[in-house]
């Protein structure tokens, strides 16, 4: 009986799916720093409640943010989930790195298996769960701001790609407390992810990670696409859009068309592993160099999707700190549209060694190449726009400069890596992974550190703190380059990426070197959160509320910090590039306007948290095999779209009253103001008023 | 052409209804963007079946598989209920009653519930050849692509449903107008890709 029964109800599930029981049962190192990092989970999931319930602030917690419409608070969640899934990968990064640098001749302390857990895990939570939130909170939170509108064109829809982005990341984290990860890498490469050759929930819980996540990812570039095009404040022509938003709307197209073809790769794969399909298996005329064509198709505008919006925020920081309007804004708009064009024509040089013709891959690594060009136009123009400014060494423009050097010797490695013969020579090596992180780091995690920095007093009325901000920086960037220089030399002596045990003992000082790296690179982020801790501790010697803090030039700096609910009492009128900097120095854009107006803001609603963790729940069924929890999820899920189809009442109405109470308070705190000039702006009597030479 | 005239043109609400037409502007935008990342998806299985169309395995053939007399049957289901959309998109426009649009909206249920029944009778003489999905490259690359339209067409028709009951229960509120106008773009989207399908697929299948 119980033979029947408990398959129906629980799947394949058994006891040695808890990693708590391997460790019990085998306590190896590998299985205990297993059991240990589910113990992380449960513990900090465990903690997180336990906090929340005794502070009483579920309610709060409910009704203010989770089941929040409102584009900055949605913005902030994603930040802060970004954050929580940057700290788990960091940690099996430094992993990594350990266990290489102890296995020279030697097993190490992580198993082989275990380590293609940690790689696969590393790269997908990085790409789809840390890069990914982190950009979108930013253009969450920033592009209404800076295009002037009260909030984006579906608020609704805004919240169903933040749920269903947590509730996929969700399942990455449960992954560790409850099975075993993809052992295929983050690209999940078939034939080796089928059914023959990994047969366990690893894949599966890979293929509905990643389909969750990209549908939120789709969602949210409709979303951004529609409310950029449409929602500009009057006179916020696209030629007077700040760069930020342009590079937002560039990521945004390509997420409406690249982020489909990975739906459809995992998709596909889907349907071979659970329904038997040949799509890319090595029988009956399946065919995986599809699955390499469908995934690059989407992995190549990806990482135009990952870079552009931190080229959007350097662009803002680099133009603020140097008092400067921003050098070569047109070509800076030509470089990002073009960026996005050829990003879908250089697909094939993720695999130029997997057989195509010589012809074919000289087309594609010429058309690599030619990126270079915009690219470069791009660091031109910001060091055009440093050039005679007034440049402050602030923590944002710090990182600035980091990514300008550091970035360059990436695209300079990838104009070798564009040429198939060298290509050839260190593929599947170190150093192309020296490479992409050369690429990324700078050009994606400075960026939106950078950005962190920079919006941070906007979004919570405080500064952060400058000390242990450069502290941070220092550390990101000493670490990067101990951590991943090395790895080109390795790459280029010929060491495999994703090896868990190495036999040339040559290899050991620079393997020594790059961990030592990883290990800085942890105190790196470790000092964010110092910084985040004192700089909240710190918070009233350190208020920006008048909202402008570092003579700002876009509109999102003519707004009290924290803006108000609905961003901007009256809606702008704009004339201009940089509309408040120029505002500040031809009139006053502190007026008081003669009246004020009701304003309509959408209602909370929890169609997004049900959506999200319905969503996951059902990929959960399907990663077990649990059929009637899968089924009970889908029909959830229509029946929660329908039900929110029949709500009306899903408008509230801010009285003129209330706006005025509020803005009040606001332009007292501007008045209130000592204005200050730029060379004490990061001191504590910065209270968000700058002063301005007419 | 004047400005009045131009608001005529076409299945907006035009002139008859203002207020929702201006409302309608970021809606049916969002929804025409939707559609394009939805066309990715159906060009990148077109490509998929491309590639897949050689590998039958040894097994069954699309010549051999595909009937081309009811798949244009299914064709003329298809296009016919567009019609019969259109005209409750234009009893909508016009607003010539409630009780004309849910004619026509049942109307056209009723052709795509025919559509399904067609295509799914299809499938089950597919199955009963050994047209299994499972069979081959090229099964496989069929049994994604043509059932992922059918799919959209019973979301369609359960789309249609809802919106019946929200004319009933709401009457032609600014939401159900902006929901119907999008749901016409929906089901006109599908017809199109119908007619790659029929063309790519079934025409491409007849060549020996």
């Amino acid at each position: 009986m119980s033979q029947a029964v408990w398959p129906a109800v629980l799947g394949r599930f058994d006891w040695q799916a808890l990693p708590f029981v391997r460790a019990w049962d085998n306590p190896t190192a590998s299985e205990i720093v297993g059991a240990a990092a589910a113990s992380m989970v449960v513990i900090g999931a465990l903690f997180t409640i336990a906090i929340v319930t005794r502070y009483g602030k579920w309610k709060y917690l409910w009704s203010e943010w989770l089941t929040s419409l409102d584009h900055k608070k949605i913005g902030i969640m994603y930040v802060v989930l970004a954050f929580v899934m940057l700290t788990r990968a960091l940690i099996e990064g430094v992993l990594m790195r350990m266990q290489q640098a102890d296995a020279i001749n030697s097993p190490g302390f992580i198993a082989p298996d275990h380590f293609a857990q940690l790689f696969s895990t590393h790269g997908s939570i990085m790409i789809f769960f840390m890069a990914m939130p982190f950009l979108t909170g930013l253009i969450n939170y920033v592009a209404p701001l800076q295009i002037g509108a009260r909030d984006v064109a579906f608020p609704l829809l805004n919240s169903i790609s933040l749920w269903l982005t947590g509730g996929a990341a969700g399942l990455m984290m449960a992954s560790l407390v409850i099975g075993r990860f993809s052992t295929g890498g983050w690209s999940g490469y078939p034939p080796y992810t089928e059914l023959a050759f990994s047969p366990d929930v690893g894949p599966d819980y890979w293929i509905w990670a990643v389909t969750l996540g990209s549908i939120g990812s789709t969602l949210t570039g409709l979303n951004f696409a529609t409310t950029i095009y449409k929602m500009r404040a009057p006179g916020m022509h696209l030629m007077r859009m700040p760069l930020f938003v342009w590079t937002a709307l560039c990521t945004s197209i390509l997420m409406i068309f690249a982020m489909p073809p990975l739906t459809v790769a995992t998709a596909l794969l889907a349907l071979d592993r659970y329904l038997g399909f040949h799509f890319f298996t090595n029988d009956l005329g399946g065919n995986m160099m599809n699955y390499a064509n469908l995934f690059w198709l989407f992995g190549h505008p990806e990482v135009y999707i990952l870079i552009l919006p931190a080229f959007g925020i350097y662009s803002e920081v680099v133009s603020t700190f140097s008092s400067k309007e921003l050098y070569g804004y047109t070509s800076l708009t030509i470089a990002t549209m073009a960026i996005a064009v050829l990003s879908f024509t250089v697909w094939v040089h993720h695999f130029f060694t997997m057989g195509q013709d010589a012809d074919i891959n000289a087309v594609f690594g010429i058309a690599t190449m030619t990126i270079a060009v915009p690219t470069g136009v791009k660091i031109y123009d910001w060091i055009w726009t440093m050039f005679r400014g007034q440049v402050r060494f602030t923590v944002p423009m710090l990182y600035s400069l980091a990514f300008m050097m550091t970035f360059v010797i990436g695209g300079c490695t990838g104009i070798m890596l564009a040429m198939p013969p060298l290509d050839f020579l260190v593929h599947n090596t170190l150093f192309l992974v020296a490479h992409f992180h050369n690429m990324l780091i700078p050009g994606l995690l400075y960026g939106m550190l950078a950005g962190y920095h920079y919006w941070f007093p906007k979004a919570f009325g405080f500064r952060l703190n400058e000390r242990w901000g450069r502290i941070a920086f220092g550390s990101w960037v000493t670490g990067f380059y101990l951590a991943f220089m090395p790895l080109y030399v390795l790459g280029a002596s010929g060491m495999a990426r994703r090896t868990q045990e190495v036999f040339e003992t040559a290899f050991r000082p620079w393997l020594y070197i790059a961990g030592l790296g990883a290990l800085v690179l942890l105190f790196a982020l470790a000092a964010l959160f110092v910084q985040l801790w004192v700089s909240i501790r710190a918070r009233d010697d350190n208020r920006v509320t008048a909202g402008d803090p570092w003579d700002g030039r876009g509109l999102e700096w003519s707004t009290s910090a924290p803006p108000p609910e609905y961003n901007f009492a009256i809606i702008p009128h704009v004339h201009d590039r940089d509309p408040f900097y120029n505002a500040k120095r031809t009139g006053d854009p502190y007026a008081r306007p003669a009246h004020y107006e009701d304003i309509e803001m959408p209602k909370n609603s929890m169609t997004g948290p049900v959506i999200g963790i319905v969503g996951a729940v059902t990929a959960f069924g399907l990663v077990w095999h649990i059929w009637w929890l899968a089924a009970f999820g889908i029909a959830a899920i229509v029946g929660t779209v329908i039900a929110r189809s029949f709500a009306r009442d899903v408008h509230r109405i801010i009285p003129a009253a209330e706006v005025e109470r509020t803005e009040t308070g606001w332009l007292r705190a501007v008045s209130d103001a000592t204005s200050i000039p730029r060379e004490i702006e990061t001191t504590s009597v910065n209270r968000g008023l700058a002063k301005v030479a007419a | 052409m004047s400005t009045s005239e131009l608001r005529h043109i076409g299945l907006n609400l035009g002139a008859t209804d203002a207020a929702t037409h201006r409302q309608a502007g970021n809606d049916v935008f969002g929804f025409w963007v939707f559609l394009m990342s939805d066309a990715v998806i159906f060009a990148l299985l077109f490509a998929t079946y491309g590639v897949m169309l050689s590998a039958t395995a040894g097994g069954p053939t699309p010549a051999a598989e595909y009937k081309i007399g009811p798949a244009f049957v299914e064709t003329l289901l298809l296009l016919t209920s567009s019609f019969t959309f259109g005209m409750a998109s234009v009893a909508m426009k016009q607003g010539t009653g409630r009780r004309q649009l849910l004619g026509w909206m049942a109307v056209t249920l009723m052709f795509g519930a025919a559509f399904l029944g067609m295509e799914l009778h299809d499938f089950a003489t597919m199955f009963g050849d050994g047209a299994y999905p499972t069979r081959s490259g090229f099964l496989s690359a069929f049994f994604a692509l043509v059932p992922l339209h059918g799919l959209h067409v019973f979301f369609g028709g359960i789309w249609i449903i809802v919106m019946m009951l929200q004319v009933l229960v709401f009457g032609l509120d600014a939401r159900v107008k902006i929901n119907i106008l999008r749901l016409g773009l929906f089901w006109h989207f599908l017809d199109i890709v119908w007619i790659a399908i029929f063309s790519v697929v079934y025409l491409q299948g007849l060549i020996r």
